[in-house]
């Protein structure tokens, strides 16, 4: 199961070279900055760039330029989501979810006519029932967001693209969407390739994390690894943060927390309502870290962590460092001043004391 | 003042020919401006051109270079002779031929417009949901682009309507045959008739105004349409 990406394109201002083996089911997700080319890649998976290399999805070719196959857009079994939604605005909701079906069923000299998904599913899914007799232009942003997603599933895709479905959207709609596609994961079991350059975004949906920068891969693999490099950071500044995966452990009923075990150690956090055993990801930003020599006593602080220095990086203001702190399998990020490292006398193989202030619960 | 016969016979040939005209721009103009909007070809400013070219051409220096074609020592006359089809000047289908290539402009500019302003990307968008390009085109471009395919169409059949020059050329004014409107009240103002000139030219502006309206009222219809 995996899908195989060797792509190059040039352009007279870009240069897109890429050699990916993701795997074929979950959230791949394609980060970097804007004109890293993740567009780009995605736009030549789907066949509407002409790339050359080898796009294989668990043994279909796709294209392989060595032996002259380039299966165009219409026969690849794809959805594709793009930034604006971009539905057919003479086609009512429901003419738009059938257009697919009605088209994908007819190339069955396709590598695959796709498998059929239960469209009533896919409608309740994504609770978009009560709009299936609108027309586009009746819909709110989310609302079309929902419906593109939804037309893009319909046929069956062995394979979906989204293309910053979020970007378009204000940051409520974005929270209102991210819901439906964490359940689309797992209800539909289907690959994803997602772009985007949002960290927050990234953190919450990648299981395998592929960095672009200038048309290049900068690092691919599991997100919470490629998130704690520190030489150079993957996220700088205020946004830059350490991801653990990680699940509930305990519920606290009476101060309302809830202990969530990680590979490594626990944190208390204010209870998400989330059953004992339910996944959960963390997402620790650097700047509510900070480090002690001794365990804190009387402090508000809840959580502390014992750990061990293994990096540390310059940031973007001379002031400050980034510390990464090992605890047991994983990592955590520390932003703290040049002045403090200095007078504390910390350096790289020093066990010493995380205290977290606070712990953003992103799934 | 009531019509006499030729002027029933000219109104009725005035509206076969518009008629006709029409269909086969939209045949021949949708395929045209299409290749025109989608093109990177660079050919495409050529062919661009020539299509624009009636446009400014006086009607004569059109039915003239026609009518030699059509003639007997032109390609097209050799042509027609050789198939055993006769002449085509003087003819209704001669007629036919001027009007396509007068009227081209009026058909191609307002598709090619409508086509270029739908953008590549619904085409995209039906390409990733598994529709070939023809069907595409057909299910996606065609109805998108229909305000323009109805401007198209209203412009061709009103421009053919009026048209004088290339039909007195090629068609002369031959009763039943080549004989429009407007070469028949040129010829009632000849003739001084000035009564049967009238019934026909009152009869012109009042048609002309009621399909201009016509096409006001759509654009002002499509341009309340809010597209996402």
């Amino acid at each position: 199961m995996s899908l195989e990406l060797s792509l190059s394109l040039a352009r007279p201002d870009f240069q897109l070279a890429v050699d990916l083996q993701l795997p074929a089911s979950g959230i791949s997700v394609l980060f970097g900055p804007s004109g890293a080319g993740k567009t780009t890649l995605l736009r030549a998976v789907a066949g509407l760039e002409p790339g050359r290399g080898r796009v294989v999805l668990n043994g279909e070719v796709w294209q392989d330029s060595a032996r002259q196959v380039f299966l165009p857009t219409w026969r690849r079994p794809l959805g594709y989501v793009f930034q604006e939604a971009s539905l057919f605005p003479h086609l009512r909701v429901a003419g738009n979810l059938r257009y697919g079906l009605r088209h994908r069923d007819r190339s069955r000299d396709s590598v695959n006519a796709g498998t059929a998904v239960d469209l009533g599913a896919l409608i309740e899914l994504l609770d978009i029932g009560h709009l299936l007799e609108r027309f586009p232009s009746q819909l709110s942003g989310g609302e079309r967001q929902r419906v593109a997603i939804a037309r893009a599933m319909a046929p069956g895709p062995h394979l979906l693209l989204l293309d910053e479905p979020l970007a378009s959207l204000d940051r409520g709609r974005r929270q209102e969407i991210l819901p439906w596609l964490e359940r689309l994961r797992e209800e539909f079991a289907i690959p994803m390739l997602y772009v985007t350059h949002s960290a927050e975004e990234m953190s919450r949906l990648a299981d395998c994390l592929v960095i672009l920068e200038q048309g290049k891969v900068r690092a691919a693999g599991p997100p919470a690894e490629l998130l704690a490099a520190i030489d150079p950071p993957l996220v700088r500044g205020e946004e830059g943060a350490a991801l653990l995966l990680g699940q509930v452990a305990e519920i606290d009923t009476r101060w309302h927390l809830a202990r969530v075990d990680f590979p490594g150690g626990s944190l208390w956090l204010r209870d998400p309502g989330l059953a004992p055993g339910s996944p959960v990801r963390l997402r620790v930003l650097a700047r509510d870290v900070s480090l002690a020599t001794r365990e804190p006593e009387q402090t508000t602080i809840l959580n502390h962590l014992q750990g061990l220095i293994v990096g540390i990086a310059d940031e973007e203001h001379p002031a400050q460092c980034l510390v990464r702190v090992a605890c047991g399998d994983s990592s955590l990020l520390a932003r703290v001043t040049r002045r403090s490292l200095s007078s504390l006398a910390l350096a790289v193989g020093q066990p010493v004391w995380v205290q977290v202030k606070s712990v953003a619960i992103i799934t | 003042m009531p019509l006499t016969e030729e002027a029933l016979q000219a109104i009725a040939l005035t509206l076969r020919l518009a008629g006709s005209t029409t269909l086969v721009l939209l045949l021949l103009g949708i395929p045209l401006s299409w290749w025109l909007a989608t093109t990177q070809s660079r050919w495409r400013s050529v062919i661009g051109t020539l299509v624009t070219l009636p446009l400014v051409l006086p009607p004569t220096v059109l039915g003239f270079y026609l009518l030699l074609m059509m003639g007997p020592e032109g390609p097209l006359g050799r042509l027609t002779t050789a198939l055993d089809w006769g002449l085509l000047s003087f003819s209704f289908t001669g007629l036919l031929l001027g009007s396509v290539v007068f009227s081209l402009p009026f058909a191609v500019q307002p598709l090619q417009h409508a086509f270029v302003a739908i953008g590549p990307r619904p085409l995209e968008v039906a390409a990733t949901l598994g529709a070939r390009p023809l069907v595409a085109f057909l299910t996606v471009a065609l109805p998108l682009a229909w305000p323009g395919v109805l401007t198209a169409v209203i412009l061709t059949f009103a421009h053919t309507l009026g048209e004088f020059g290339v039909v007195l050329m090629i068609g002369g004014n031959i009763p039943g045959e080549t004989a429009v409107v407007s070469t028949r009240i040129y010829g009632h103002v000849e003739a001084m008739e000035y009564g049967q000139a009238h019934a026909l030219a009152a009869l012109m502006v009042a048609f002309s105004f009621l399909v201009l309206l016509l096409l006001n009222l759509l654009q002002r219809r499509r341009s309340l349409r809010v597209m996402p």
